[in-house]
């Protein structure tokens, strides 16, 4: 498998160097030609189990409103801001995500509803691990979907930011042979100019030597990452006229992601995550701690989408949480560990303005264990149908091994 | 080899090195010789007994942050926004919410100012010197081994500073649930984490109660109300006047106590003896929140009195003995004893652990009624633990990262806060993981570019003294001379005493030949990949 790393090392230049003319450079010129093309799938994970049902709320549905008595958020009723907003008779989305109601209507937001991983845990952290490993179930599978779709494309013309993701650590969706970068912050990264060039090429060197060290790569693709940063002069590019972003981690992460998409650095597969979705005590209905989280969350969205403005017609960006939250409030007015949840997906050639997914119902006989909302459709199929006719991946067998995610699974949200 | 191997060679380097790597934060100047002199088997023995040992100058360093060492009730009666300044800052943001942003800042600017002389300080403040005091207490706890194992279980049982009220409860929940149980019985230690006020409310069971329980009214006291401080924020609708909602079943607590407190997720249980678990715990909660002195209660009116079956073990109704013979049950199962094992040799031996060790540090449990004390004995006198293929295999955290970084290189810390701050720009703000796994312990979770960039940047800054309220000597770092490659070599020796590769060895020396600083030789030395392992 050539990826990358093993291209360059193959290309029998001499190491990186600060002073002379790097073979990153050299690339990378070539690299700015093929980056302009490129399509981009951006990744939003809501880490701690997203509610679905109070998100793309079942209003039609009796059983929602009888099983939610302290939570449920009213059916609509003629776009008051304290209840659900109509999607199609059935569904309403939840009043905090009234920012992304235009996309809706346009056609740029679809949602994918009674979606998850088939694995019946509970647990967050091996939900968490089993989407971004992309196998259920399987624990021993050490890279990440994302990964694995790239280790599967090598493109000789790709650059450093081919696969980004905008956390402090790499997540596991992108872990794995690929070179793959993690960017918390793109200002501060970048080694400190007091140090002088002499330390960067020193920190250069040791990292190209330390050969049998797993830090070797991550030393190799931070220092790619750095000089290709600067030449393309990333930082420079600012929100469009009147974009705001929420403020903290996440609206700053999904900023970013504009940013480098507006620089043109040839990011292909770009990552990030919002926490805090674990509402089992007073979780609210229209108003309370999801909507909270849900405003924020939407209304970023709803800001990338209006600072990329046409540049959107390249790019999808999918939405993802390990597991949705019991069908029955709890006794805390919040909700615990359930099962299917909801995913967004928002670009300029998707199939938007509608629920996609089959809705399986919330009658007790209905109900995964009795009480959660069932899968209808499995997560994979979702990001199968993204990868393949978005970023035309031409197989789907090494990505998500034991599933093959094929055309007549495909949930149908891209327009074919 | 056996352990008795220890005595038969005097240690080298490396092997003293990997000691104090792994039993604490990284050798000091001085440590290498100490640890010589004293002799590695004697030295492990005594942190292995860390009670009563003085620490004085840590004691000292501590007692200048305001905060640690006070109790809750001292702490939300000076530190907490009180009540009326809560309501009037809520009021306020209901009538700025069409204002401009700089005007929102000037009106939360006007409400502190008006009720600072009400307040000791900030809640901020209880927040940072806590991130503060840990990292002091690395940094210069002579009880290396302690800090390690407190941390560890800090990890195991992680509660979360920014929810709700429980940055005030952090500091008891570690110097009186947590320290004083870390070398004891695991029993003992899970049974007051369950009962402890700092764990009740982040996994909400304070809040749990049998459906069927009469719902909340006057009697069972007003902390119960969401919307008061430390309660939970109001939820979006009011129940309608005179029909109090009933309470019910919350299962936070009951899965995580058996995923991850003690089972592991593959330990054998199910969906079913989660909600039985649960069942057991209703009435485990807390009283006086709202009086700013939370304390564990059983109340027994919200507790289901039915029998339940846990983990195949029948259960008669028995008020608070029921939980209490689930902790049992659960610190007792065999399952605990190997997922305790495995966690404890994949932070002092080797992320993959190998199995026979797992095993015997398990067996160890199992037969000492899970005494912690000799579940880390048989790790760390192991053959395995000295074993050279277990050198430098872990990748540091971010917090080990720093905390060795400015040990080794003699830094002396009079503000630690600037120090907090980088180890939270690397991704580990301390006590600030939300989610109950805590941090990660293995290399993938912490080796990524981000977090390399941040780490040079660290050692560059650490060393050319661009860190507040720390001072570093670079140019006393390397006797041996001030230029060429002699300083190179001799700041490798001090710094990584067992030794660059050569590869990392050539790049220092290429470029200090050249002309640079100390402090930038030492800041290349810092930030090599050997130094990011222990």
């Amino acid at each position: 498998m050539l990826t990358r790393r093993v291209f360059l090392k193959s290309s029998g230049l001499a190491l990186v160097s600060f002073g002379a003319v790097p073979h990153v450079l050299l690339r990378s010129v070539s690299a700015a030609e093929g980056a302009k093309k490129r399509k981009t799938l951006v990744v939003v994970f809501q880490r701690g189990a997203c509610d679905g049902l109070n998100t793309v709320i079942p209003y039609g549905e009796h059983a929602y409103r009888a099983l939610r008595p302290t939570i449920a958020v009213p059916p609509p009723k003629g776009g008051a801001t304290d209840a659900a907003l109509d999607l199609d008779g059935f569904f309403g989305l939840h009043p905090a995500l009234e920012p992304l109601l235009p996309l809706w209507r346009s056609g740029d937001l679809a949602a994918v509803q009674a979606i998850g991983s088939p694995d019946g845990t509970r647990s967050h952290f091996d939900a968490q691990d089993f989407m971004e490993t992309g196998t259920p179930g399987r624990k021993a599978t050490e890279d990440g979907w994302m990964n694995r779709c790239l280790q599967a494309s090598p493109d000789p013309a790709s650059t450093p930011l081919r696969a980004v993701a905008l956390t402090p650590t790499l997540p596991r969706s992108l872990a794995g042979k690929y070179p793959a970068v993690a960017l918390a912050n793109i200002r501060d990264f970048g080694l400190r100019p007091a140090a002088g060039p002499a330390v960067g090429r020193g920190f250069e060197e040791m990292y190209a030597g330390a050969v049998h060290d797993t830090l070797h790569g991550t030393g190799q693709e931070a220092f790619e990452a750095i000089q290709f940063l600067k030449k393309m002069d990333a930082a420079k590019y600012q929100p469009a006229e009147g974009v705001q972003y929420p403020r903290g981690p996440y609206g700053d992460s999904l900023r970013q992601i504009a940013q480098l998409l507006k620089a043109e650095v040839g990011v292909e597969m770009a990552f990030t995550e919002v926490g805090g979705w674990d509402h089992h005590a007073a979780e609210g209905g229209a108003q309370g701690q999801l909507a909270n989280r849900l405003r924020d969350f939407g209304s970023a969205l709803a800001a990338f989408h209006r600072d990329l403005g046409d540049r959107m017609q390249d790019v999808v960006v999918v939405t993802m949480t390990e597991f949705g939250r019991t069908v029955r409030e709890n006794g805390n007015r919040g909700t615990d560990h359930g099962h299917a949840s909801v995913s967004f997906v928002m670009g300029g050639r998707i199939r938007g303005g509608k629920v996609h997914g089959r809705w399986p119902g919330l009658s007790p006989d209905r109900l995964y264990e009795g009480r959660d909302l069932a899968i209808t459709t499995d997560f994979r199929d979702l990001l199968g149908e993204v990868l393949t006719r978005h970023l035309g991946a031409r197989s789907l067998a090494s990505v998500f091994p034991g599933r093959s995610p094929s055309p007549a699974r495909f949930p149908g949200v891209m327009k074919a | 080899m056996s352990p008795g191997g220890l005595q038969a060679a005097p240690p080298d380097e490396a092997t003293l090195v990997h000691v104090l790597n792994r039993l604490g934060y990284g050798p000091r100047p001085r440590d290498l010789e100490t640890l010589r002199v004293v002799g590695v088997k004697k030295w492990i023995d005594e942190q292995l007994r860390p009670e009563g040992a003085p620490d004085r100058g840590l004691a000292a360093r501590l007692a200048l942050l305001k905060t640690v060492g006070l109790s809750t009730p001292e702490l939300l009666q000076g530190y907490e926004i009180p009540p009326e300044a809560r309501q009037a800052a809520a009021k306020a943001r209901a009538e700025l919410e069409k204002a401009s942003e700089e005007e929102q800042k000037q009106a939360r600017r006007d409400l502190l100012k008006k009720y600072a002389p009400m307040m000791e300080g900030n809640p901020r403040q209880v927040l940072d010197e806590l991130q503060e005091a840990k990292v002091l207490r690395a940094l210069y706890s002579e009880r290396q081994l302690d800090e390690v194992v407190v941390d560890f279980w800090m990890n195991h049982f992680n509660v979360f500073a920014q929810k709700g009220p429980e940055r005030f409860l952090i500091g008891e929940y570690e110097r009186d649930v947590i320290r004083p149980r870390a070398w004891g019985r695991f029993e003992d230690l899970l049974l007051a984490t369950a009962e402890s006020p700092a764990m009740l409310f982040y996994l909400d069971n304070w809040l749990s109660a049998d459906p069927n329980a009469p719902p909340p009214g006057r009697a069972r006291g007003p902390y119960f109300r969401p919307g008061r401080i430390g309660g939970p924020p109001p939820p979006g609708t009011p129940a309608p006047p005179g029909k109090r909602p009933k309470r019910g079943l919350n299962e936070n607590y009951a899965r995580e106590i058996m995923e991850l407190h003690t089972l592991g997720v593959d330990g054998g249980y199910t969906q079913k003896d989660v909600t039985e678990v649960a069942r057991c715990f209703t009435g485990w909660t807390i009283r006086g929140l709202r009086q700013q002195n939370p304390e564990f209660i059983f109340d027994n009116r919200i507790h289901d009195h039915g029998d339940k079956i846990v983990l195949g073990q029948r259960i008669l109704g028995g008020g608070q003995e029921e939980a209490r013979r689930v902790i049992h049950i659960l610190a007792t199962h065999p399952s605990t004893a190997t997922f305790i094992s495995t966690k404890l040799c994949r932070r002092f031996v080797a992320d993959d652990p190998p199995a026979a060790l797992v095993d015997r540090a398990a067996a160890t449990f199992r037969q000492s009624d899970g005494n912690i004390r000799e579940v880390v004995r048989t790790i760390v006198t192991s053959p395995e633990f000295l074993a050279p293929e277990a050198r430098a295999a872990k990748v540091k955290t971010p917090l080990e990262f720093v905390v060795s970084a400015a040990r080794v290189a003699g830094a002396r810390v009079e503000d630690a806060s600037e120090l907090a701050r980088r180890i939270a720009a690397m991704g580990m703000p301390l006590y600030m993981q939300a989610p109950p796994t805590g941090y990660k312990d293995t290399a993938e979770a912490w080796v990524s570019t981000s977090g390399l960039v941040a780490r040079l940047n660290f050692a560059l800054d650490l060393t050319g003294g661009r860190i507040r309220g720390v001072t570093v000597d670079a140019a006393g770092l390397a006797p041996a001379g001030p230029d060429g490659p002699g300083l190179a070599d001799s700041m490798a020796a001090r710094l990584v005493p067992a030794g660059l590769s050569e590869s990392t060895r050539k790049a220092v020396e290429g470029e200090a030949g050249l002309g640079l600083d100390p402090a930038r030789v030492a800041g290349l030395v810092l930030g090599s990949p050997e130094f990011q392992r222990r």
